[in-house]
């Protein structure tokens, strides 16, 4: 049980894939102008990242060691193919938005990095929980950046009015934004580790 | 000819897939440290796009629509994808075993690179309509993802000059590396934004 | 200090100025054009000069204060850097708008790359980009000239961007207005004769060399002149494109800064013309009515891979 927490929680702090690993930029940047892109984003990449992760650990001793690139990259397709078709169904809207970043997901770094790294190596279990834990570690980075650029940039948090006197800055919501925040908020996780070692 | 000048600007410029669609940053910020190994990176994307992006293109028209499966346009697409990535490979080491081992450890890498998925979705969504491919069809898709290709070399090139530059700059410690590569992508975006808008 | 015993590339200045020296000459060439904006613009144009300086002096003292280093806030640099996103920005701006483009251009892109003579990309121009994308309300809302009051007026080039107008004649100026200076811009780039009174001393001062400003302006005077007017090839207007929007005061003043350009005069030419060209483009096709900022930054971006290809190559070498 401790183990499979630490799987869980280490995705979430100390080797979330955003802000320390860096992988996954992509979507990362380009559907965080709203807290509600970045969680429908990050919601899917878990979803994708989760089952993804239990079918490689459940078929590794199958899968020729050649070939398992392949190989995961199917199966995470697959998922990729199933989150489309759901999305279309029951959240249009949200599909509109994120555009071509879903089918996008299926290169995401994350989460071949993931197959890759730990669920060729472990069961089942662990597998779901290192899923788990860096997929909601991926939603929460995701979150934080919307937050700031939503706020910053457009004058709303989740879609609702802040205060009508606060002047947004337009470019926050833009691409220069994204990555200007991106690229600040890993310069102030660098010096907040710094301080602390 | 309106159509062809705006499909270049767009691609090169105005949408550059680096600096406002974020597509192809893990290599951006992975190879961008020194000029030579981004050049051979830009053009080993460039064949990539090239093949797969003709590829795609008769996958998606010849077999995905006929059958009425494109819901599988994903997982079609990346399993082109990582064969045309081989092919190219195999190729390359067959004709110029030199231009293999500029390339060679780049190659694999860009069935990752989100770049050439997003480009070869974005032309089934441009350049098909109503399930089926519009007139010039191909031919815009092959120059998209030519320009897409060209456009993200540009970027590439620029970024590496600029980093070779700081390498003996005093930055900030906790701007050092990946932050600072940010600031400038971004800045660079700003100046790109310049072009926002235009029409020939 | 990790970079104290760091040495550009070939070939070296060598002149007995001092960067306080430089900075402040420029900041002298520069004045010039400040009163005349104070005549043209009114007192509000003083505010967004002092709002604009004061935030960059401040942001560059606090945050080498932070960093531990010695506070250069004196070599006048920042006082520059100020005093040019000022004179880029309308008369009758916001004061908290010039702040923060000023606090953009020193912490984002100067001090985090490392200070005075690391940056890459111009600050003030940085900074004014930035602005352009967050506020773009404020940035496009120029006043007249000559009445001191909140009267708007679109620049000459807008007018012409929208189809309002097609040449000098149709905006109700003359040649001579657009060199004094009586026309709706941003208050540092309005009056023609004060920037080149100020291009000139540094020229004789030897403090900028003739190629990139040369170069930068004749080619866009050429460019427009060939495609500038929907009528036809040749048929455009080279004089008055040279002396309306921002192009002399980028050509003098922004795109010879020593850190952002190329180091060799051949590099300087190919930095001029290519900016030449990048405003050209921008002004006939693009979505914005001016594209000096942009071109320059563009520019800055290419100039470490200029510098590269440019000198590289050893006398007597082959190629």
């Amino acid at each position: 049980m401790k183990r499979l927490w630490h799987e869980f929680i280490k995705g979430i702090f100390s080797e979330n894939p955003i802000f320390f690993i860096v992988l996954g930029l992509c979507p990362t940047l380009a559907v965080s102008t709203s807290v509600n892109n970045a969680v429908g984003m990050g919601l899917a990449a878990t979803f994708v990242l989760v089952c993804s992760n239990v079918i490689i650990s459940a078929i590794r001793r199958l899968v020729p060691d050649k070939i398992r690139i392949p190989c995961y990259i199917v199966v995470i397709a697959a998922f990729v193919v199933i989150v489309e078709m759901v999305m279309k169904a029951y959240a249009p809207a949200l599909n509109r938005a994120l555009g071509v970043y879903v089918p996008l997901i299926v290169v995401n770094c994350i989460i071949l990095g993931r197959a890759e790294a730990f669920a060729s190596k472990n069961p089942v279990l662990p597998s779901l929980a290192d899923g788990l834990g860096m997929g909601l570690g991926f939603t929460l980075a995701l979150l934080i950046i919307s937050a700031i650029r939503e706020t910053l940039g457009n004058g709303t948090l989740a879609g609702l009015s802040i205060s009508h006197r606060f002047e947004p800055a337009l470019v926050l919501s833009l691409a220069p934004g994204a990555l200007l925040i991106l690229g600040l908020l890993m310069g102030v996780i660098k010096w907040a580790r710094s301080l602390r070692s | 000819m309106g159509k062809i000048f705006a499909i270049i600007i767009s691609n090169l410029l105005i949408n550059n897939y680096i600096l406002f669609r974020f597509m192809g940053l893990c290599p951006f910020l992975g190879v961008s440290k020194q000029t030579k190994p981004a050049f051979s990176m830009g053009l080993a994307v460039i064949f990539v796009l090239l093949l797969s992006g003709a590829m795609t293109w008769a996958a998606y028209n010849y077999v995905l629509l006929p059958f009425r499966i494109d819901y599988m346009r994903t997982v079609v697409f990346i399993l082109v994808i990582a064969a045309s990535v081989q092919f190219i490979e195999m190729v390359i080491l067959k004709m110029s075993p030199a231009l293999y081992r500029a390339l060679g450890i780049y190659l694999p890498l860009i069935t990752t690179n989100c770049i050439v998925l997003g480009v070869t979705v974005i032309n089934t969504e441009d350049f098909f309509a109503g399930g089926k491919a519009i007139t010039g069809s191909f031919g815009y898709s092959v120059l998209q993802v030519f320009c897409a290709g060209v456009g993200f070399l540009f970027v590439l090139m620029l970024m590496s000059g600029i980093r070779e530059r700081l390498e003996l700059a005093d930055i900030p410690e906790s701007m050092e590396g990946l932050p600072i590569a940010f600031i400038i992508a971004s800045i660079m975006s700003l100046a790109f934004m310049g072009f926002v808008g235009m029409r020939i | 200090m990790a970079d104290k015993f760091f040495v550009a590339h070939a070939p070296h200045m060598r002149k007995n100025e001092s960067i306080a020296g430089i900075m402040w000459r420029v900041n002298l060439a520069l004045i010039p054009s400040g009163l005349v904006a104070l005549f043209i613009f009114g007192p509000s144009a003083l505010w967004v000069v002092l709002s604009s300086v004061l935030a960059a002096a401040g942001t560059e003292a606090l945050i080498q204060k932070a960093r531990g280093q010695k506070v250069t806030v004196c070599d006048g640099s920042a006082f520059m850097t100020g005093l040019l996103l000022a004179y880029n920005l309308p008369a009758h701006c916001p004061l908290w708008v010039a702040a923060v483009g000023s606090i953009f251009a020193i912490a984002i892109a100067k001090q985090a790359f490392g200070g005075l003579g690391r940056n890459i990309f111009n600050p003030a121009l940085a900074g004014r980009a930035f602005l352009m994308a967050a506020w773009p309300k404020y940035m496009t809302t120029f006043t007249k000239p000559f009445v001191y009051d909140a009267v708007t007026q679109a620049t000459p080039l807008s007018l012409i961007k929208e189809g309002k107008a097609s040449g000098v004649v149709d905006l109700g100026l003359s040649y001579w207005d657009l060199l004094i200076g009586n026309r709706g811009g941003a208050l540092g780039e309005v009056c023609i004769l004060a920037l080149l009174l100020g291009g000139v001393y540094l020229l004789y001062k030897g403090i900028i060399s003739w190629h990139t400003p040369v170069s930068y302006v004749a080619t866009v005077a050429v460019f427009m002149w060939a495609f500038g007017s929907p009528d036809g090839f040749g048929r455009g207007d080279a004089l008055f494109q040279v002396l309306s929007g921002g192009l002399v005061l980028g050509a003098f003043f922004m795109a010879t800064d020593y850190v952002t350009s190329p180091v060799t005069k051949k590099g300087q030419v190919i930095f001029g013309v290519c900016c030449g060209l990048l405003t050209g483009v921008i002004r006939r096709w693009g979505g914005y009515p001016e594209g000096v900022c942009y071109s320059i930054l563009i520019m800055n971006a290419a100039a470490p891979l200029i510098d590269r290809f440019v000198q590289k190559r050893r006398y007597g070498a082959s190629r």
